[in-house]
């Protein structure tokens, strides 16, 4: 069984600074590492490897240091790992970053399953993964809080759903997104770092690809430009009502009709 | 000894001084008052005073030394050997509310305090300002006055020391009420007795610290940790003597069994990253650059992996650090949960005698039938070691840990060690230093107390 485990080096803290000017986050000077949720997935990964013997690839977008991470990624017990870096993928947004990692798949040779953070910490968007899987035209779950089961031919697997938590049975070739939490994630091991350390790391750029269509790529193949990031105002205006089920109820609707929100 | 009761004279002139909000008087005394952290030693003062300034706690004292009154300071109450109990009843004088921060001196490196300030609010105040009090026990909800008592050390030890190397000068109020200031904002100082280095580690027998200044170092950048499995205990801890032979110097060394590990990730509901083994060493790395602290990791990494270690594995974010730090923060607490009472030994040995103490309590446990948990600094050769009551009767806890005890202590002392390495004597461990110190080095404690306090009113029956 082939694995392959989508990761991004983001920003080394959580505490980014916005620049008011242009919105940009400042990235300078900053430590970077490997997006924290991306743990999560290398474990699930690693899990079935000793479980199944699968074999676990990784493949990040980025400039040339974010081989660091794939590099990281093996001192966790990943088995092969591939980067995407070309000056024309730069300024892609989540549209021309997931076609470029559906193209940089295809490079990877036949996989079974690819396993996504559920999100970054730099982006937030939760979109990377499955917009991967439509340009891959294979199914995908979100949110993926449980491995059920390892089938042969499939996996079965609990979403995180707001509500409910819905259990589907996926069959291969499937993206999945993990949730935090679905296992502790390892430590790097020195003993791997030694091991590994001089494993190599193939570079992939556009010239590599299938599809060699610049427009598909970097800020010409982006739709969404981000013109300003800011935290989101945190309104905690609120009020607590006590009564019966039926009393709040009537209370509620009355109040959504005067806020006409019905 | 006798000591004047409290009447209501004494009351009312308490009130004068301090208000009638801040002063406390029998049921109105919260019964944590009577005890400290890990209790056992119980007795209420007849009354406890909140102090907010130095000149309230001159009055008190004098009027304390005139009429023959005992006065316990007091911060949090977060201490282990009853240092803060009022067992002699009498005032007890609570500093928790003199808890600003005063100044920061960025041209001598120094921050200056009320003794109330928590050690938390210390460390997140400075590293706000890109600097550092190195002091770094695990109760960060301690008052700085309550470290600088004891001397409080900490898992830094190893690399940066204890409290005392960074108390540079003090302000104190003497028994008889007297307010002076020894030390100060100076580097270097040969002028006499260190009487600031008497202060430090007196747990309020001498004089109450009314004001710190302490040194701060510039913050170090980055601090990776690693966090080692070894095959067992004894491998681990054996591995420590040649890190330091390495002449790398981590910040921290702490040793940790499997079984504390499993007791703080049910306390805490939380995994730990790693379950392979049974023993681990965590060492903690501090520097400027990735570089820096990689040089020295990589040297040490490779001594313990040539010992037996089975990996050495690396900690080097946010979330790792927390994965790791957290539980090895809730140990105290999740040990406390698995058991009825406890009690601790606080002994500090030569560091290439811990592995021989450690294999010493594993044979006491078995010998007493008693269980008996430990973890600590195996950098600087501090231990702490549990004694749980479970299943015991009162009067077969108090024979085993007297007798377990007794044990420890004793050998702690043919290793060449003592018997606190941050603690302090307080009330509960003064029969181990009478045992440790020898009549010759009691007689001079006592006179150097005589000398403070002629009146023995100042935390009586403490430490000598």
């Amino acid at each position: 069984m082939e694995i392959l485990v989508c990761i991004k080096q983001v920003p080394g803290t959580s505490e980014v600074e916005v620049d008011e000017k242009t919105g940009v986050l400042k990235r300078d000077g900053i430590d970077s590492k490997l997006n924290p949720y991306d743990l999560y997935a290398i474990e699930t990964a690693l899990k079935m490897k000793e479980e199944k013997g699968a074999k676990v690839n990784v493949i990040t977008m980025g400039p040339p240091q974010a081989a660091e991470i794939i590099q990281e990624a093996f001192m966790m017990g990943a088995d092969n790992g591939a980067l995407l870096t070309d000056r024309k993928f730069a300024g892609a947004d989540v549209l021309a970053t997931a076609y470029t990692l559906s193209q940089g798949v295809k490079k990877m040779g036949n996989i079974d399953l690819i396993i996504c953070g559920k999100q970054t910490t730099d982006g937030d968007t939760a979109q990377v993964g499955p917009e991967m899987a439509e340009f891959l035209g294979i199914p995908h779950v979100a949110n993926v809080r449980r491995i059920v089961e390892l089938k042969e031919e499939s996996i079965v697997v609990e979403m995180d759903m707001p509500n409910t938590i819905e259990v589907a049975d996926v069959k291969f070739p499937c993206l999945i997104t993990v949730e935090k939490g679905i296992f502790q994630p390892r430590l790097p091991s020195f003993k791997l770092k030694m091991a590994t350390k001089d494993k190599e790391i193939p570079f992939y750029s556009m010239n590599d690809f299938e599809d060699q269509n610049e427009k598909n790529y970097g800020l010409n193949g982006s739709p969404t430009q981000v013109l300003k990031i800011f935290p989101p105002e945190a309104n905690t205006d609120h009020e607590m009502w006590e009564g019966t089920g039926e009393d709040l109820a009537d209370r509620l609707l009355t109040k959504l009709k005067e806020l006409k929100f019905v | 000894m006798n000591y004047k009761a409290i009447d209501s004279q004494d009351i009312e002139y308490l009130i004068s001084v301090c208000g009638k909000g801040r002063v406390f008087v029998g049921e109105e005394i919260n019964e944590d008052f009577a005890h400290d952290e890990l209790g056992g030693i119980e007795r209420l003062p007849e009354v406890m005073v909140e102090a907010v300034s130095t000149e309230e706690v001159s009055k008190i004292m004098k009027y304390a030394f005139d009429h023959h009154i005992p006065v316990t300071p007091r911060g949090q109450g977060t201490g282990l050997v009853g240092g803060s109990v009022a067992i002699h009843g009498g005032i007890m004088l609570n500093l928790t509310k003199m808890n600003k921060i005063l100044e920061l001196d960025e041209e001598n490196l120094t921050l200056t305090v009320e003794p109330g300030v928590l050690l938390m609010e210390i460390s997140k105040f400075v590293e706000a300002h890109d600097l550092f009090y190195p002091p770094d026990p695990g109760e960060k909800s301690a008052t700085i006055a309550g470290n600088i008592n004891t001397n409080a050390g900490g898992m830094r030890a190893v690399k940066y020391g204890v409290t005392r190397d960074y108390v540079r000068g003090l302000e104190i109020v003497l028994p008889n009420g007297e307010v002076m200031e020894v030390g100060g904002k100076i580097v270097k100082n040969s002028s006499g007795y260190s009487l600031k280095d008497m202060i430090v580690g007196s747990e309020g027998t001498l004089a109450i610290v009314t004001k710190a200044v302490l040194k701060l170092l510039p913050l170090p950048k980055k601090a990776i940790s690693l966090l080692i499995p070894f095959p067992d205990l004894a491998m681990a801890i054996e591995t420590v003597p040649k890190i330091i032979k390495s002449k790398t110097i981590p910040t921290a060394v702490e040793f940790m069994e499997s079984a504390a590990i499993l007791a703080a990730e049910e306390f805490l509901g939380m995994k730990f990253p790693d379950k392979s083994s049974d023993a681990y060493l965590l060492l903690t790395f501090d520097g400027n650059s990735k570089e820096e602290i990689e040089r020295a990791y990589d040297k040490v990494a490779h001594i313990c992996l040539d010992s037996g270690a089975l990996d050495v594995l690396i900690s080097n974010t946010q979330e790792r650090q927390e994965s790791i730090w957290k539980a090895r923060g809730a140990f105290l607490e999740a040990i406390k949960a698995s058991t009825t009472e406890m009690d601790e030994c606080d002994v500090v040995v030569p560091r290439n005698k811990v592995a021989d103490f450690i294999k010493y309590t594993n044979e006491l446990q078995s010998q007493f039938q008693v269980r008996i948990k430990s973890f600590g600094h195996a950098g600087d050769g501090n231990l702490h070691v549990y004694v749980l009551r479970d299943e015991r009767t009162e009067e077969e806890w108090k024979k085993t840990l007297g007798d377990v005890f007794e044990c420890m202590y004793s050998r702690a002392r043919e290793l060449g060690g003592q018997v606190s390495g941050e603690h302090g004597i307080g009330y509960a461990k003064r029969p181990f230093l009478i045992e440790s110190m020898g009549e010759n080095g009691m007689q001079l404690l006592k006179n150097i107390k005589l000398a403070f306090d002629p009146k023995n009113i100042l935390n009586p029956g403490k430490v000598c």
